[in-house]
C-alpha cells in the first residue's frame, strides 16, 4: 500500500501552487490557517492572504465582495464552522449570485475525532448540497484533491471542498483526470455496487478485497463530486448491480446517500439502497479510528453489513 | 472641493423627485418599505448625484466607486436613483416585485444592473463592502466603497467583526454611513437592544465619527466629503433621519417600515411630495432617462 496522506496537506500544498499560477487567487482563513494548511499559501502570498479572525460569516461575506470585484477567494475553517456559521452569507451573497467563492472545510466528519460533536461536522455536504449553484466536492486521496483545487478555481461558480485530516492511501494512478460531476469506477463488480466518498472510498476499497474472498464481487464507485451527481453512473450502477450501497462519514440523511436515493426514487424498479454512515446522530470525543468502529465504517465492518444485506 | 450652491439647489430637486417616485413606484394596496426607503432617500441621492465616481453608461467600469446598500429592504429608493440616473429605463420602476421582474424585493446584483452585491439579510453589507474594498487594493484599483446600514440592523452582530476588519486592514477606502432613524420594523431600535453611545463604540472600533442631520444635503456632501479626506481610518457617518420622511402620516411612525397605504392616502403622499410649483423639476446633472 502506498505511503498515507491527509487531503487537507494536499489541499495546502495545491493552494500554493495554484497561488502562483494564477494571482487572482486570495485566501481568507479564521484563525486556523495552521490547521487548514493554508500556512502554505499565507508564507508564499502574504498579501493575497487574509487572516479574518474569528468570525467566520464576516469571512464569508468578506469573499463575496472580494469575488464580485473580480478575484477568486477561498474560505477556510474546519468543516463544521465555514458551512453552517457562514450558512446564510454564504447563500444569499454568494450562492445566490453564483459568485466564484470557494469553500474549503477541513476536518470534517468523523475522522475529526477527539474534538467531538461540536467539531465532528456530519451535516455539511446536506448543508451545502441545498443550496441553488453549489458544486460539492469530497476528494478521496491526495491526487484527486489537488486537481479539485485547481478545477475548483476553474469554474465559474461557488464550490464546496470537504477535507479532512484522516490519513488515506493514493487511490488514483497520474492518469487519473478529476472532472467536477464524474464518478471513477475504482473497482469493476456485478453483485454490488459501492458508491463511497471522501475518506470512505478507501474503506469502501478494502471492503471489496474482503467481499472478493467471499465470492461477492463488489463494484466500488467514487463519487467525490456529490452535487452535480453523475446520475447516469449512478443509474447504470442500479440497472447492472442487485444491491447498491452509499459510504460516508456523514449523517445518512441528506449527504451522499440522500443524493443517490433521490436520484434512483425517479426510476421504477431499482435496487435497494443501504446507506451507511451515521444514523442521525451527534458525534462524540474518540480517536477517528475508534470513531469509525462505533459507526461500523472500517473496510471489514462495511463488508460485513453488505453481505448481511445480500444474505450471503 | 464643496458642493456649490448650484449644484445644491439641484440635488433638492433630485432628491424630491426620488421621493415622489418612490411612491409613485410602491402605490396603494401593496405591502412595501416605505419608511426605510424615504428615510435613505437624500444619503443615496448625495451618493449616486453629487459624490460617487460613476458612469451610468458604463455600470461595469471597473474603477467605478461602489455603494452596498446593506439595509437592502430600502432599495427602493436605490432603484429610483438608478433609474434617474439613467442606468435603466425610469418605467421600469412600476415592475417593482412582480413576477419576472428585474427589480427584486432585495438588491439582487445578478438580476438588476448598477446593483454591486445581494444584501437583505441584515449585517452582511459591511463585510461585502470590506471585500470590495480589498480587492481594489489587491487589484490596485482607486475606486471607493459607500456602505449604508440601518441603525436597528447594527444588532447583528456581524456588524461588529466587519468594523474591526475595516479598521484593523485601514481601509479608508470605506465610508459607511448608518441611516439612523431609530425604528426598526416593530418598534423603536432602543426597545430590544442597548443603541447607544453610537458615535463612541464606533470609535472604539477604530472608526472617525461625525453626527449629522440625514436630511440636509449640504451636510451630507459635506460629511461625505470629509470621509474622503486622506486619513488611515475608515470613516461613519452617523446620518440622523426621519423614517417615511416626507409624507406627514408615516414619519417617524414604525408600523410604515412595510405596509400597505390605502388610495387615499397614496393621493395624499403624492400631494406632499409634488413639487409646490406644480411641474416637476429637471435638475440639470440629471443623466438620461429611459
Amino acid at each position: 500500500m502506498s505511503p498515507l496522506s491527509e487531503t487537507r496537506m494536499a489541499y495546502g500544498a495545491a493552494l500554493a501552487e495554484l497561488g502562483a499560477a494564477n494571482p487572482n487567487v486570495v485566501v481568507l482563513d479564521a484563525d486556523l490557517y495552521n490547521s487548514t494548511r493554508t500556512v502554505v499559501f499565507r508564507d508564499a502570498f502574504p498579501n493575497r492572504f487574509f487572516d479574518m479572525g474569528i468570525s467566520e460569516a464576516d469571512m464569508a461575506s468578506t469573499a463575496a465582495g472580494l469575488a464580485a470585484g473580480g478575484l477568486i477567494p477561498f474560505i477556510n475553517s474546519f468543516a463544521i464552522f465555514v458551512t453552517s456559521i457562514c450558512y446564510l452569507p454564504v447563500r444569499t451573497q454568494i450562492a445566490y449570485p453564483n459568485l466564484p467563492v470557494k469553500l474549503a472545510g477541513s476536518s470534517a466528519g468523523l475522522t475529526q475525532g477527539p474534538d467531538g460533536a461540536s467539531h465532528q461536522s456530519l451535516e455539511d455536504i446536506g448543508l451545502m448540497r441545498l443550496l441553488p449553484n453549489m458544486v460539492v466536492i469530497c476528494p478521496a486521496d491526495a491526487n484527486e484533491t489537488r486537481q479539485a483545487v485547481f478545477v475548483a478555481a476553474a469554474h465559474p461558480g461557488p464550490v464546496y471542498l470537504r477535507l479532512g485530516r484522516y490519513p488515506v492511501p493514493d487511490l488514483f494512478g497520474p492518469d487519473y483526470k478529476f472532472q467536477i460531476g464524474k464518478a471513477a469506477t475504482l473497482r469493476e463488480g456485478s453483485d454490488v455496487t459501492l458508491f463511497a466518498t471522501g475518506h470512505m472510498t478507501c474503506k469502501a476499497v478494502e471492503a471489496a478485497e474482503i467481499l472478493a474472498q467471499a465470492g461477492i464481487q463488489a463494484r466500488v464507485i467514487n463519487l467525490s463530486t456529490i452535487k452535480p451527481l453523475d446520475e447516469a453512473a449512478v443509474l447504470q450502477a442500479a440497472h447492472e448491480t442487485p444491491l447498491l450501497v452509499s459510504i460516508e462519514e456523514h449523517n445518512i440523511i441528506g449527504g451522499l446517500g440522500g443524493a443517490i436515493a433521490e436520484c434512483v426514487s425517479s426510476k421504477a424498479g431499482m435496487p435497494a439502497l443501504l446507506r451507511l454512515g451515521v444514523r442521525d446522530q451527534f458525534g462524540e470525543s474518540a480517536t477517528a479510528e475508534e470513531m469509525l468502529v462505533l459507526h461500523r465504517l472500517t473496510g471489514p465492518q462495511i463488508a460485513e453489513d453488505v453481505r448481511k444485506a445480500l444474505k450471503k | 472641493m464643496a458642493i456649490t450652491e448650484e449644484q445644491l439647489h439641484d440635488l433638492e430637486q433630485i432628491a424630491a423627485q426620488m421621493r415622489l417616485q418612490i411612491v409613485r413606484m410602491m402605490g396603494s394596496k401593496k405591502v412595501h418599505h416605505f419608511g426605510g426607503s424615504l428615510s435613505a432617500t437624500d444619503l443615496i441621492a448625495a451618493l449616486y448625484f453629487y459624490k460617487m465616481r460613476y458612469d451610468a453608461l458604463n455600470p461595469a467600469w471597473p474603477e467605478r466607486d461602489r455603494f452596498i446598500l446593506s439595509k437592502g429592504h430600502s432599495v427602493p429608493a436605490q432603484y429610483v436613483a438608478l433609474a434617474l440616473k439613467g442606468v435603466f429605463p425610469v418605467a421600469e420602476l412600476a415592475t417593482l416585485k412582480r413576477l419576472g421582474s428585474r427589480l427584486q424585493g432585495h438588491p439582487a446584483m445578478q438580476h438588476t444592473p448598477g446593483l454591486e452585491g445581494c444584501t437583505g439579510a441584515l449585517g452582511e453589507g459591511l463585510s461585502f463592502s470590506n471585500g470590495l474594498a480589498l480587492a481594489g487594493r489587491v487589484r490596485g484599483l482607486d475606486y471607493r466603497v459607500y456602505c449604508i446600514m440601518g441603525d436597528g440592523e447594527l444588532q447583528e452582530g456581524q456588524v461588529w467583526e466587519a468594523a474591526m476588519t475595516t479598521s484593523r486592514r485601514g481601509l479608508s477606502n470605506v465610508t459607511a454611513i448608518i441611516d439612523r432613524n431609530r425604528l426598526k420594523s416593530m418598534d423603536e431600535a432602543e426597545s430590544a437592544k442597548c443603541m447607544e453611545p453610537l458615535c463612541e463604540r464606533w470609535q472604539t472600533f477604530g472608526w472617525v465619527v461625525r453626527e449629522i442631520d440625514g436630511h440636509d444635503l449640504r451636510e451630507i456632501c459635506a460629511a461625505l466629503d470629509w470621509a474622503n479626506e486622506p486619513r488611515s481610518e475608515p470613516a461613519m457617518i452617523i446620518a440622523h433621519t426621519i423614517k417615511g420622511k416626507g409624507v406627514s402620516f408615516m414619519e417617524g411612525q414604525a408600523k410604515y417600515h412595510n405596509a400597505a397605504i390605502s388610495d387615499e392616502q397614496l393621493q395624499q403622499a403624492l400631494g406632499e411630495l409634488s413639487p409646490k410649483s406644480g411641474r416637476e423639476a429637471q435638475p440639470s446633472i440629471l443623466g438620461e432617462k429611459g
